[in-house]
């Protein structure tokens, strides 16, 4: 029977559901129903809720496994290490209660909005995406994974099924800084997600550094993560050159001039904040 | 539907298992309240963006507009209907009674959910507690003050509900008289009432601006789809395919015919089942555009270089407002300085959280019109011309108001459904989508306003000059109104000798712009507030003070020569908020000294406004009566939409009367049975209709006195049908069995009209445009993060003379709203046509952007007015955006011209003023 339809209960179902047809997949539904408002849902969906395996989160010694089915609430109550604090901080700015209860972290990266706050804070923490077929397990660079404004490298048989995170050091701190025009319930006009690793002498070993809807996928400053390298945090100072990489445009939020002349100042507060 | 996409799913809904047999993508708010019949959880947006949908899933709050209803299978599902058991409230529902927390209810649901949900975890929350578990819940009527005190007291011994004993109504903290049924979810708004076999009405409406369109062959689609009944368009509009506030300005149309002057402009109906009408596409309709270049803002308009967007005002120009006082040049020159400056403002959206919505039955030769709405009178005339029919054929049955803000003054879905369920003969409701509200419905007016100010060496102002320029967008609405109302009030609460003011209300290809709390006095304000600011720095004299020296006072005449004689409370106002402003400004600058980038600051704004129409006569009848069985019923024609009016006419009337509050039932606005109380706007009802109401309780008093013959001293009892009057010569028996009832059942009845007077004013603009004026003013803090231009408000200060306060839990419930859609003005809200078409990218305030706010309430008594009141619905928003901007200047130095202050413009005029002038 072909149905419209199909909400799997394991992973298997699910792959093969994926082999057979092409499906709309829906995890919370907080990007996939606001698309949809007054309209009659016609298109096939695959309802990937049921699939309990998909909501965890599994921690071994050198990588932490991020399900794709994982909420933005449970990326909050979760005990992750220091590195993560970047990524929780921003699960509490990704709407309301509500939607972080539903929301997921994947669908949050598959939708690939240029707002989109895990974004920078997973690049920050090199996260890996991982995709599943029934015939491959690939393994994409979320860099290589996100190809443009909502464009992905997801093939159409093909299913997220987690973040893979190499574990960071013990010494590893993230930070995430968010600018809006309301306390609330509110999209980014920019924001940065970094993860800072120290030495002994508490001089930075290694810095990530991303910032988001300053162009159409959130960028790395790449510059900055290696000038900074053996500096103090409180010495780090942004050049414009650190941010030329960035591509912002006007619109409703903020103009692109705007956005380039807050961005030092809002990583500042993020690396310096950690 | 397809059979084969339906499947069943079991749930535990509110403790009991249920399984429904639906498409398992549908919403799960659209289950819940079309096939379960549970309209408490309500609809704002579909989008995750209002809240209004919260219910808990397995324990966690959820949107259901966002949850797949096959995600349900095997989950515990509450709603608000399953809170309250056997009739009890719960704690949390209780409060939020007592407290006040729930103004038109329509976000009351999703805000008891998410309250629930935190309570359920942590029974002792801390604010900041609240505020997260509340954060995703929109409210536009409270401010939200009053929630999380709500949440907070829930958990402490709850404060009884109870009622004012005889005659101390007035006054009195008295519960809402509707309160139950919005804490329980019973309150039936517009969206959660429709015949069972109604077709469902879907507008099809223009993408562009401004276009000429071709519907060819609408059958095709009727071909396609098989439950599409019919596509409505010009044609079938029976009586005048046009709609208007003016009686002879009819000018925008039902269904366009040909072309269309805004994006959102309607031009078709789909009728039908509802899958079918939510499938059809253009391309269905044989639908095609062809786009003009369209008029957009003030300068496009005034140039007048396109094509006109109505051709009968080739100028553009819809209106024009003027008022003269004395000689402004005269003035000017004598003035020691004189200041001046331009300010404009955006587009701002209403944002009720109930989008419009409602239903039509014909039956017969009448029609009935279920809908929200502001003034069922008015909708009553609207529609019967849209038919083409008399007055009498038409029935309005006002739902419970989900916000209005003056939104719902203007017809919406009315006319669609009208003519929809006319023609065919059939019930036929329509719900509009929140983009489609955004879209079609009236806004605020963006404006343009160049304004001058002078003052002597002392102090006192000289002269003023205004020319303010409104974009009135597509059709006329209430463009009139404002350009009428606002040269009146364009120099705030000063005296002035000499003024001189002129506005404009202009055509655009945009959003029609309408009534929206305070009718263009809120723009007009920034301009003044901003310019006594400006003068008091001239002469190095503190703004406060000097506003107070300029105070209106009892004595003066006004910028229309009207002589002032009672209620003026302005500097009552002014000198409650003195010590706090002497604190406030202290302190800000003691913390600037210690602070690079964070930057504190305090402002002030004043207002005075009208109560009631301009010019106008603007009467309002009330009734009461009691049945033959001891029952007494107000019937209130002034319309409730939250703000209160339900409970302000029965404390009214009840004192009036000489019996409990608690004893009155009500029917609210229904044009079949209750007389015409005039629209809910211009800050009128407790004002006029209040008037009204003290009148008819009085009168019926008097009637009860003469049949008992007793002393006017006597008290009244009424228990069943033996209504008993004791005075000093005893107790006085009427069996209200025994009176011959009118043919609503009551026996003894009273009627009161109440008229403010008022005078037309002259060429000049000279005259006595309103019988009262309600006066305030608020002090705002605020913190500006000059690195980053965003700004947060801290504390507000409103001090508001309101004549005498009926109900102090609603006038501060007013206030609080008030000041909520005045920040919104302030610092985020801009509508911009196709990119803010929805709830996600028009910002409005949520729980966690309001500051701390303290009311303080002046009582100068108003002679006309129902035991001395007057109005305060629009007062308390006018005085909040002038105290945010001034608060901004005092922290940054920065002259914000334009708003709202976002980030981007705030960092801007940081950037340009070189970080030269901030306060320390
Ligand atoms: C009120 C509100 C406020 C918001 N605020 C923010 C914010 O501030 N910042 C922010 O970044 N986001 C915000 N969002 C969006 C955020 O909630 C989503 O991006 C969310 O994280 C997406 O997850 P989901 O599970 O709801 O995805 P869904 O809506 O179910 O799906 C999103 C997209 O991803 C696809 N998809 C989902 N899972 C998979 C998978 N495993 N494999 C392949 N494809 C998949 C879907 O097909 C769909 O295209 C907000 C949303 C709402 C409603
Ligand atoms: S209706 Fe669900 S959030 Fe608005
Ligand atoms: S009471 Fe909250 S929206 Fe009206």
């Amino acid at each position: 029977m072909m149905r419209n339809y199909y909400r799997p209960e394991n992973l298997n179902d699910g792959l093969v559901a994926l082999s057979e047809n092409s499906w709309t997949m829906l995890a919370g539904g907080t990007d996939f129903y606001p698309a949809r408002v007054g309209k009659h849902i016609k298109e096939k969906v695959l309802d990937l809720t049921g699939i309990k395996e998909l909501r965890s989160i599994k921690e071994t010694k050198d990588q932490i496994y991020i399900g794709a089915l994982t909420t933005w609430t449970d990326i909050f109550k979760a005990n992750l290490p220091e590195a993560f604090e970047g990524l929780r901080k921003a699960s509490k700015t990704i709407g309301g209660v509500q939607t972080q209860n539903a929301g997921t972290i994947c669908g949050n990266v598959c939708n690939a909005s240029p707002a989109a706050d895990s974004i920078p804070n997973l690049l920050a923490l090199e996260a890996k995406v991982q995709l599943m077929s029934v015939k491959e397990t690939r393994i994409l660079p979320l860099e290589k994974f996100i190809l443009g404004n909502r464009k992905i490298a997801r093939k159409d048989n093909e299913l997220v099924t987690g973040l893979i995170i190499p574990f960071p050091s013990k010494e590893a701190r993230g930070n995430f800084e968010k600018l809006g025009s309301r306390a609330f319930l509110v999209i980014s006009i920019a924001m940065v997600g970094v993860v800072v690793d120290f030495n002994e002498s508490r001089e930075i070993e290694n810095l990530n550094v991303a910032v988001g809807s300053c162009s159409a996928v959130s960028k790395r400053l790449y510059l900055l993560e290696e000038e900074a390298i053996g500096q103090k945090l409180q010495d780090i100072e942004i050049k414009p050159l650190h941010l030329e990489n960035l591509e912002p445009i006007n619109d409703i939020r903020g103009t692109a001039a705007y956005r380039i002349a807050v961005i030092s100042e809002l990583v500042l507060r993020a690396i310096k904040g950690v | 539907m397809n059979k084969k996409d339906k499947s069943s799913v079991t749930f535990n809904l509110n403790g009991a298992p249920r399984t429904v047999f639906s498409s398992q993508i549908r919403r799960f708010s659209d289950v819940l309240r079309e096939d379960l019949g549970l309209k408490g959880t309500k609809v704002g947006c579909d989008a995750g963006d209002c809240g209004a949908c919260t219910i808990l899933i397995n324990g966690e709050q959820r949107y259901a507009c966002l949850t797949a209803t096959g995600q349900l299978d095997g989950c515990d599902v509450t709603t608000v209907e399953g809170l309250s058991k056997n009739g009890e409230l719960t704690s949390l529902q209780h409060s939020f009674w007592a407290e006040g927390a729930a103004q038109c209810g329509i976000c009351t649901p999703g805000m008891l959910m998410a309250a629930q949900s935190l309570l359920n975890q942590v029974p002792h929350p801390s604010e900041d507690q609240v505020l997260d578990a509340l954060s995703g819940v929109l409210c536009r009527c409270t401010g939200y003050s009053k929630i999380i005190k709500a949440v907070i007291n829930s958990t402490q011994k709850p404060t009884p509900i109870s009622y004012p004993e005889v005659g101390n109504a007035v006054g009195s903290r008295m519960v809402k008289v509707d309160g139950y049924e919005k804490l329980t979810g019973e309150e039936i708004f517009a969206a959660d009432k429709a015949p069972e076999n109604s077709l469902w009405l879907r507008a099809i409406r223009s993408p562009h601006a401004r276009a000429r369109f071709s519907l060819k062959n609408p059958e095709k689609a009727m071909n396609k789809y098989s439950g599409l009944v019919k596509v409505l368009t010009a044609e079938d509009v029976p009586g005048n395919n046009g709609f208007g506030i003016y009686p002879h300005i009819k000018d925008q149309p039902v269904l366009a015919q040909d072309n269309v002057r805004f994006r959102g402009e309607a031009i078709a109906a789909l009728i039908g089942d509802r899958e079918s009408v939510e499938s059809v596409t253009e391309e269905d309709l044989n639908l095609t555009w062809q786009p003009f270049e369209a008029v957009r803002g003030l300068e496009s308009a005034i140039a007048a270089n396109l094509d006109p967007v109505q051709s009968g005002f080739p100028d553009n120009t819809l209106s024009r407002g003027f008022v003269k006082k004395c000689e402004v040049e005269k003035g000017f020159s004598e003035s020691h300085k004189i200041v001046e400056g331009i300010w404009t403002t955006s587009a701002i959206e209403h944002g009720y959280i109930e989008p419009e919505a409602g239903f039509a039955n014909r039956i017969g030769d009448n029609i009935e019109i279920f809908v929200c709405t502001q003034t069922p009178y008015m909708d009553q005339s609207e529609v019967a011309q849209v038919l083409g029919i008399d007055k009498n054929q038409v029935r309005i049955i006002p739902s419970a108001v989900g916000g209005g803000f003056g939104g719902k003054l203007d017809i919406s879905v009315h006319p669609l459904i009208a003519v929809a369920a006319w023609v065919l003969n059939h019930p036929v409701r329509c719900v509009y989508t929140r983009p489609e509200s955004l879209a079609s419905t009236t806004k605020r007016h963006p404006v343009r306003i160049r304004a001058k100010a002078g003052c002597s060496k002392d102090g006192k102002l000289t002269a003023f000059e205004f020319h303010g320029d409104f974009n009135t967008g597509a059709y006329a609405s209430w463009g009139p109104t404002v350009a009428d109302r606002v040269p009146i009030h364009c120099t705030g609460p000063y005296f002035v000798p000499n003024m001189l003011s002129e506005t404009r209300a202009l055509f655009t290809n945009e959003s029609p712009s309408g009534a929206f709390r305070g009718f263009g006095t809120p723009q007009a304000a920034i301009a003044h507030e901003a310019l006594m600011d400006t003068l008091a720095e001239k002469i190095c004299m503190d703004p406060l003070e000097f506003r107070i020296k300029n105070a209106l006072r009892k004595g003066d005449r006004t910028n229309t020569g009207q002589l002032l004689e009672n209620s003026v409370g302005q500097t009552d106002c002014l000198e409650s908020l003195k010590s706090r402003w002497v604190k406030w400004r202290k302190s800000a600058e003691e913390y600037n000294k210690k602070s690079a980038v964070i930057k504190r600051g305090v402002g002030s704004g004043s207002v005075w406004y009208g109560c009631g129409n301009t010019s106008m006569s603007n009467p309002s009848t009330i009734q009461v009566g009691i049945s033959k069985k001891g029952k007494v019923t107000l019937y209130n024609g002034a319309m409730d939409i939250g703000q209160g009016a339900n409970t302000v006419m029965v404390q009214i009337c009840a004192d009036a009367l000489g019996i409990p509050a608690s004893q009155f039932d009500i029917v609210m606005g229904d044009t079949n049975l209750t007389a015409d109380a005039g629209k809910t706007s211009a800050s009128r009802q407790t004002f006029v209709s209040g008037k009204a109401s003290q009148l008819a309780g009085e009168r019926l008093r008097a009637k009860i006195i003469h049949l008992a013959e007793v002393s006017d001293k006597a008290s009244i009892h009424i228990e069943g049908e033996k209504l008993t009057a004791k005075d000093e010569t005893g107790e006085h028996l009427i069996i209200l069995s025994d009176i011959i009832p009118h043919e609503n059942g009551d026996v003894l009845t009273g009627e009161g009209t109440f008229d403010p007077p008022t005078t037309p004013l002259d060429e000049n603009g000279q005259g006595s445009p309103y019988a009262t004026y309600g006066f305030g003013a608020q002090i705002a803090e605020v913190e500006v993060d000059t690195s980053l231009g965003t700004t947060k408000v801290l504390r507000i200060a409103a001090a508001h003379d309101v004549g005498k306060i009926i109900n102090p839990t609603q006038v501060e419930g007013q206030i609080h709203g008030g000041i909520a859609q005045g920040l919104g003005l302030a610092l985020m809200e801009e509508y911009i046509q196709e990119v803010s078409e929805n709830l996600h990218d028009y910002l409005m305030p949520t729980v966690g952007d309001m500051p701390s706010i303290e009311v303080i309430l002046i009582e100068d008594s108003e002679p006309l007015g129902p035991y001395g009141a007057k109005g305060i619905g629009e007062h308390a928003l006018i005085p909040t955006a002038p105290a945010i901007i001034g608060g901004i200047k005092h922290a940054t130095g920065i002259v914000i011209n334009h708003l709202p202050a976002t980030p981007d413009r705030v960092f801007s005029a940081i950037q340009k003023a070189g970080h030269k002038n901030t306060n320390s």
